[in-house]
């Protein structure tokens, strides 16, 4: 499931347990998010913790699926199967919360 | 699960000791197990440090490795705590009997985009019980997760999996809640958990806090309803049974000197019975506490360890005090075979000093403790609960075998010295009672013994006498006058002495008076016989003469008779 392009500093981590039908629809809007707004400027590593339990410690990780932006600072977490585009924008500071005011992003 | 820790007597519910002094015998063999435990209370109430201690003792004692999350504390805070505790929570995690995870949810870090579940906690524990074959689990303050993670229906569901996943894996699981307004915990974790539920409290009554702890329910079990007081001392967590669950404890026939010759003479001849609870009241300055020390030296002449608890003299004040009559506590304590313990009885709260001396029992395994005076509880109880935990101590003693000697101040004021000892003393299997006695202008004191259950013991008032030397016990002077102490004791005996002196010379003189007599008559009869004597050999020399005179007569006439021829009348020759 380790999928790599070459990219800067966007650097992104997906957490999923086993390839359940909420990991891949993760995976895929991910992929399909990053292609539109961060196209060539990215990375992304996919870690299965049912292959490594060990690495959920790091990130703190409880909810499947997590997506951790660990570049650029500040490190931030994203959960769920990022089916609301909207939300992943907001999440990972590519668009202001709100066109009138932001008050979630950063 | 090779090893059962579990004492199945007569339940159905198998259980795991958890190790924490008082809970397991409250509980009657721990928690439930392979099952959730929910221990729940306000903040401050000791819910981590008894789920921290679950674990430790049981690496400690029972060998069975536990796993810790925390939501709350990291793990470095987390072994700070424990530090204070003296758990050698490193030492632990360093052998794999303990593991340490923290767990942190904030909520600012994380956006919500669509359907998720915890699996990821679900791994991260089992890779921990995997990791050192953990037995024990506990999850401190699971609620946590309602404030990190926005949606709690999914918190919910996951919870209900996360129990139902432990289970299935035979955990033995304690889960600690915050308390809420209404309910137990703010969000319903009991809901969750069917088996097992602790409240823990902390309250404040008089200035002083008392911890309780309440089994507010426990499936397939028995348990005591009661609120049972806590304390969190430096050795961890400790539960006291209101009271013990019957009277049954081991009597022993073994007899234990009290240190006075004469007071065991008073008591059958042979002292305390080894076990008994003895009382011993007296108003101030009646000795009392030599008493106790006396006791605690016969104690560490026989090699016994005895624990002397003190709320008016510092250590040092004592053993000086007891030198000063004869006492040599010193050399007792320098062997450890004595400890004395002083405190200020308005330290703490009556549970908290019971279980302080609990806990020094625990620690010191002491064949007979000193309580001096159990009357300092009153300031800090009324006399009802007083009475509820000496008799809690007394049940605790009683369960171990030890001899305790409870020294009690009594009013001078009171009418009847005996009344503010009544409460306590049907708890007493002997009662001893000091005295003074006020008469000719000075004060002595006098002991007896009011009871002694299960031994024959005098009935007599002793006189009790301080001195350099020790301990005595003089019999009082009981004459017309009444009882006789101190001085007028004295003059009394001496009065008495010459008195009997003076009775002796006269027998003695009516003795000689007699001698004498007897002398003189014994001489007299002497006299008189010799006078007899004499008398009679005249008498007889005047028979002999007067018979030969009469056979002179006859041979005359024979021969005058016989030259005349006479013829006559001739009888048969």
């Amino acid at each position: 499931m380790k999928k790599q392009k070459p990219g800067k500093s966007w650097e992104l981590r997906l957490y999923v347990a086993g390839q359940t039908p909420k990991s891949i629809l993760a995976f895929a809007n991910l992929k399909k998010i990053c292609e539109e707004h961060l196209a060539g400027e990215y990375t992304i590593e996919v870690i299965d913790l049912l292959e490594n339990p060990q690495l959920a410690a790091g990130d703190q990780i409880l909810a499947i699926p997590t997506l951790v932006r660990k570049l650029p600072q500040p490190i931030k977490k994203i959960i769920g199967d990022l089916s609301n585009t909207e939300r992943v924008l907001v999440g990972l500071d590519l668009r202001p919360s709100d066109v009138n005011e932001s008050a979630v992003g950063s | 699960m090779a090893k059962v820790p579990v004492k199945p007597i007569h339940h159905m519910l198998e259980k795991v000791q958890t190790g924490i002094r008082g809970f397991d015998e409250i509980t009657q063999g721990g928690i439930p197990k392979g099952r959730t435990t929910l221990v729940c209370g306000g903040p401050g109430t000791g819910k981590t440090m008894m789920a921290l201690e679950f674990l430790v003792r049981g690496a400690k004692e029972f060998k069975e490795p536990g796993v810790f999350f925390s939501f709350e504390e990291s793990v470095k805070e987390l072994r700070e705590n424990a530090a204070s505790l003296d758990f050698d929570v490193d030492e632990l995690c360093k052998s794999k009997l303990l593991l340490i995870d923290y767990i942190k949810v904030e909520r600012d870090e994380i956006e919500e985009t669509g359907e998720y579940d915890l699996e990821g906690m679900f791994i991260r524990l089992d890779h921990a019980i995997n990791t050192i074959g953990a037995k024990r689990v506990v999850l401190d303050t699971i609620e946590s997760l309602f404030a990190g993670l926005p949606n709690a229906a999914i918190v919910r569901a996951e919870l209900r999996r996360l129990f139902r996943w432990l289970k299935d894996k035979g955990m033995t699981t304690i889960v600690t809640g915050e308390r809420g307004n209404e309910t137990l915990t703010r969000e319903g974790l009991e809901e969750y958990v069917s088996d097992c539920v602790i409240s823990l409290d902390h309250r404040i009554s008089e200035q002083v806090s008392t911890r309780r702890m309440r089994i507010v329910k426990y499936r397939g079990s028995k348990h005591g309803t009661n609120e049972y007081p806590f304390m969190i001392s430096d050795h961890g967590f400790m539960v006291l049974p209101i009271t013990s669950m019957g009277l049954d404890h081991k009597v022993s026939t073994e007899r234990i000197s009290t240190g006075i010759p004469r007071l065991d003479a008073m008591l059958g001849g042979k002292g305390y019975y080894r076990g008994s609870f003895i009382l011993l009241s007296g108003t101030a300055g009646t000795g009392k506490t030599s008493v106790g020390a006396k006791f605690a030296e016969s104690a560490g002449s026989r090699g016994e360890r005895s624990l002397y608890y003190s709320f008016e003299e510092s250590q040092s004040q004592i053993i000086r005090n007891m030198a000063s009559i004869g006492i040599n506590l010193k050399r007792w304590l320098d062997k450890g075979l004595l400890h004395i313990h002083s405190q200020r009885s308005t330290l703490y709260g009556l549970e908290h000093h019971l279980m302080h001396m609990q806990h020094l029992i625990h620690e010191m395994n002491p064949s007979i403790v000193i309580v001096d005076p159990i009357s300092n509880f009153y300031e800090v109880g009324t006399p009802k609960d007083v009475k509820l935990m000496l008799s809690r101590l007394n049940d605790m003693l009683k369960s171990k075998g030890i001899t305790a000697l409870l020294t009690c101040l009594t009013s001078p004021s009171n009418s009847s010295l005996e009344s503010t000892t009544i409460e306590i003393s049907s708890l007493s299997d002997t009662w001893l009672l000091l005295r003074d006695i006020e008469l000719d202008g000075e004060r002595n004191r006098a002991m007896y013994i009011l009871k002694s259950r299960g031994m024959a013991h005098s009935n007599q008032i002793r006189e009790f006498v301080l001195t350099s030397r020790g301990i005595d016990l003089l019999d009082v002077y009981v004459g017309p006058e009444g009882v006789l102490t101190g001085s007028s004791r004295i003059n009394r005996e001496a009065s008495e002495a010459e008195f009997q002196s003076s009775l002796k010379k006269k027998i003695e003189y009516l003795r000689m008076n007699l001698e004498k007599r007897r002398g003189i008559l014994d001489a007299e009869i002497a006299k008189i016989r010799s006078e007899f004597e004499i008398e009679k050999q005249k008498i007889t020399d005047l028979i002999h003469e007067e018979e030969m005179k009469l056979k002179a007569l006859a041979s005359t006439r024979r021969a005058m008779a016989s030259s005349r021829k006479a013829d006559g009348p001739k009888k048969a020759r």
